[in-house]
């Protein structure tokens, strides 16, 4: 296993390609291109906005403007749920790649999970634009921890990716278990509501990793004050370690059996 | 000596069949705390069965065997792609292999960037490819679209495209499978030639083909493989002339079980009509029928009254044993086995051979070569030898009839017995006539060393 980790950064160009390759493809063809990655998030703003402004508005003072409260929320969550869905089905989509050419297999949820991540990137100045737009008070003290909590996020998602991936092959099931699950987990995590408007509940909401990222992300850059929940980041962090070197591990078990199988 | 670039020791590559599990969901394996039992397999086979062999550096090894004989899992064995359950493989200085071409191309995106993403795959650097881009592109002949999206190339650049990056990784060894069917006459020149540089530089060759002519005009060495085991190692034309023998083998087997099929089919027919078939309708019949134009698709089967019965027909070889295969130039001889249910007073035997196409390339009867028929009754064997099996290669189908006179027809077997003819030539035709070439004046042509197919006609024509 470590010497198949040693091995990893000397497939640094080889990510980076094919990440370009898939943010390359994805757009091909259509008129508006990459535009589509500023277009894709606003259209989903303009959309929530209606819906809890015009439809069901929400009235919890906390959360106001409420369609910018969310897309703190929306936007990491889009990454999340995004990758993993691709990463757990690249092993197979790619299987030409895997039984034809020499080719290390932990590339491809990696680069799922980074693509995503690139369109997370490209959504930041939208959602920037609208908190200067509403003059969302931002200190440089607070927006320090950003670029942290975006890596735990990172390595959050590559470890669930990486378990995903290689159990999918096996399991073709997890792939329609994961749509259901991810539905699911979207609303058992504070981003449609506040985690205040849940405080008889946090019990539970506590023991989902995710309701820390995303409470994280709208602590910097929603609420007002100093962040208060960094505990909890660390401690999610600490943890995403373990699951990464988890996933790692058994992605290195079942290796040999991708060829076969896939 | 110098050291092996390619060595296996003792592999063994067994095969898991995943197929039957005791669980059915992914729910009951993590319930029952399975899942990485239930991974490991129910059913095992093996490709490749205790293989070992060196390829030394520098070398062009080929290997042969036929489909399902383990070439292809050697192959990835050998590139690393699948690992060995026992044994193992090693192999010195870069690999690239030629298994599929093009593998990892997107077709959205234009063929120059597949080519800096695949060369990427393949192990180079972005800088090593923006050199060799030019020779690549200029390789593949896709010059004029190499900016156009990849899914509008047709099957024949694609392959060429991910041949030209593999072949520019400038491997060390260079894995070879089945992959020259690639684009027209021309580039599979172009290839054969970029392998033959590859040897003057030293590189080593795996090739894996069926392709016997490679072997032999490449190759160092090769290996044949038989259900993933090794038969024979060593000198390519030798290891060629083993294998052959063996398809040979296997093929007469094939035919053998082909006829007795055929014969089981004949002895179905029920018994003769009891109504003589008036002598004019036969022959019209048996005119029409003369040359029907797909013979596998003519109707092959057995009529007549059976008043002459033909019990057994039996080709033989010139050692007078039964064969189905014979060597172009061969002596073959037809013996038919024939009785007489009741006296007839006239009795002509006929044979005709036709080929797949259905031509009949030869046919004849004792009538018209003037034997004067007699009248028969009782038992007999009617034996046409053929001193020179002059046909090209090919499968051959064989009509045997047995009529009177006028053409009423005793027992007709129309199609039934068939046999192979092969030769190392590669003439084409019906006929091969004996022949020789004589050449004067400035002319001095020689037999080229090099060339199988010259050989071939010393085998096939000893006294020459």
């Amino acid at each position: 296993m470590l010497a198949n980790l040693r091995q990893l950064p000397r497939y640094r160009g080889l990510i980076q390609t094919l990440v370009v390759r898939e943010l390359k493809a994805r757009y091909r063809g259509s008129v508006l291109g990459y535009l589509w990655s500023f277009i894709n998030p606003l259209l989903l703003l303009l959309i929530y906005s209606f819906v809890f402004t015009v439809v069901i508005p929400n009235r919890d003072e906390r959360a106001q403007p409420y369609a910018l409260f969310m897309f703190c929320g929306i936007l990491p969550w889009t990454w999340f749920s995004a990758s993993l869905s691709e990463a757990s089905n690249s092993l197979i989509a790619n299987g030409n790649l895997i039984k034809k050419v020499l080719f290390p297999a932990e590339v491809l949820p990696i680069v799922s999970v980074l693509a995503n991540m690139v369109h997370f990137f490209l959504g930041l100045p939208i959602l920037a634009f609208f908190l200067i737009w509403y003059q969302k008070p931002i200190h440089a003290s607070e927006l320090i921890w950003f670029p942290v909590v975006v890596f735990v996020q990172l390595l959050f998602t590559t470890g669930l990716a990486l378990i995903l991936a290689a159990l999918t092959v096996h399991f073709r099931d997890i792939k329609d278990i994961l749509a259901n699950v991810l539905t699911l987990w979207f609303f058992a995590t504070p981003i449609i509501y506040t985690w205040m408007m849940m405080e008889q509940y946090m019990g539970y909401l506590n023991w989902n990793p995710f309701t820390h990222l995303a409470i994280s992300y709208q602590e910097i850059l929603f609420f007002d004050g100093p962040f208060g929940h960094w505990k909890w980041l660390l401690a999610i962090g600490a943890g995403s370690v373990v699951l990464c070197t988890v996933g790692y591990w058994l992605f290195d078990r079942l290796r040999d059996s991708f060829a076969e199988v896939v | 000596m110098p050291s092996p670039a390619i060595e296996l020791a003792n592999v063994t590559k067994v095969y898991r069949r995943y197929g039957a599990r005791n669980f059915s969901t992914l729910k009951s394996a993590l319930l029952n705390r399975s899942v990485l039992r239930d991974l490991r397999p129910s059913e095992s086979f093996s490709a490749v069965k205790d293989l070992s062999f060196a390829v030394p550096t520098g070398s062009t090894f080929g290997v042969m065997g036929r489909n399902g004989s383990g070439k292809s899992t050697a192959l990835k064995l050998v590139a690393g792609i699948t690992k060995p359950t026992s044994g193992t493989v090693s192999v010195n200085g870069r690999i690239s292999a030629l298994i599929e071409l093009g593998a990892g191309f997107h077709p959205e995106i234009s063929g120059r960037e597949n080519v800096f993403i695949n060369g990427i795959m393949l192990g180079l650097t972005r800088r090593e490819i923006s050199r060799r881009f030019d020779e690549i592109v200029d390789f593949a002949e896709m010059a004029d679209f190499i900016d156009a999206p990849v899914k509008t190339y047709s099957s024949g650049m694609y392959m060429r495209l991910g041949f030209a990056v593999a072949i520019h990784v400038d491997p060390d060894v260079l894995l070879v499978d089945e992959v020259l069917a690639v684009g027209d006459e021309g580039f599979t020149h172009k290839c054969l030639d970029k392998f033959a540089e590859f040897k003057r530089r030293g590189r080593t060759v795996l090739l894996v083909t069926h392709s016997l002519d490679l072997i032999e005009k490449f190759c160092d060495e090769a290996i044949w493989l038989d259900a993933g085991e090794k038969k024979a190692e060593g000198d390519p034309k030798r290891v060629v002339g083993a294998y052959l023998a063996a398809v040979e083998k296997s093929e007469e087997a094939h035919l053998a079980a082909t006829d007795a099929r055929a014969r089981e089919s004949v002895a179905e027919v029920g018994p003769a009509p009891q109504e003589p078939v008036p002598a004019q309708e036969v022959a019209e019949t048996a005119a029409a029928d003369s040359g029907p134009s797909d013979m596998f698709q003519a109707d092959a089967g057995r009529w007549g009254s059976r008043e002459v019965e033909i019990t057994g027909v039996e080709l033989c070889g010139p050692d007078g044993s039964p064969a189905h295969v014979f060597q172009s130039g061969d002596a073959m001889s037809v013996r038919m086995r024939v009785s007489a249910t009741r006296p007839v007073e006239d009795c002509v035997f006929g044979i005709g051979i036709f080929n797949v196409e259905g031509v009949c390339c030869y046919g004849t009867n004792t009538q018209l070569e003037g034997f004067a028929s007699q009248p028969f009754s009782g038992e007999g064997e009617v034996c046409f030898d053929i001193e020179r099996l002059d046909l090209v290669p090919g499968t051959y189908k064989l009509d045997v009839a047995a009529h009177n006179e006028d053409g009423y027809q005793f027992d007709y077997h129309r199609l039934l017995y068939s046999f192979r003819v092969k030769s190392r030539l590669h003439d084409t035709g019906i006929y091969r006539p004996r022949h020789a070439w004589r050449f004067s004046g400035a002319l001095s042509v020689t037999k080229s060393s090099t060339s199988f197919a010259y050989d071939g006609v010393d085998t096939d024509e000893p006294e020459g």
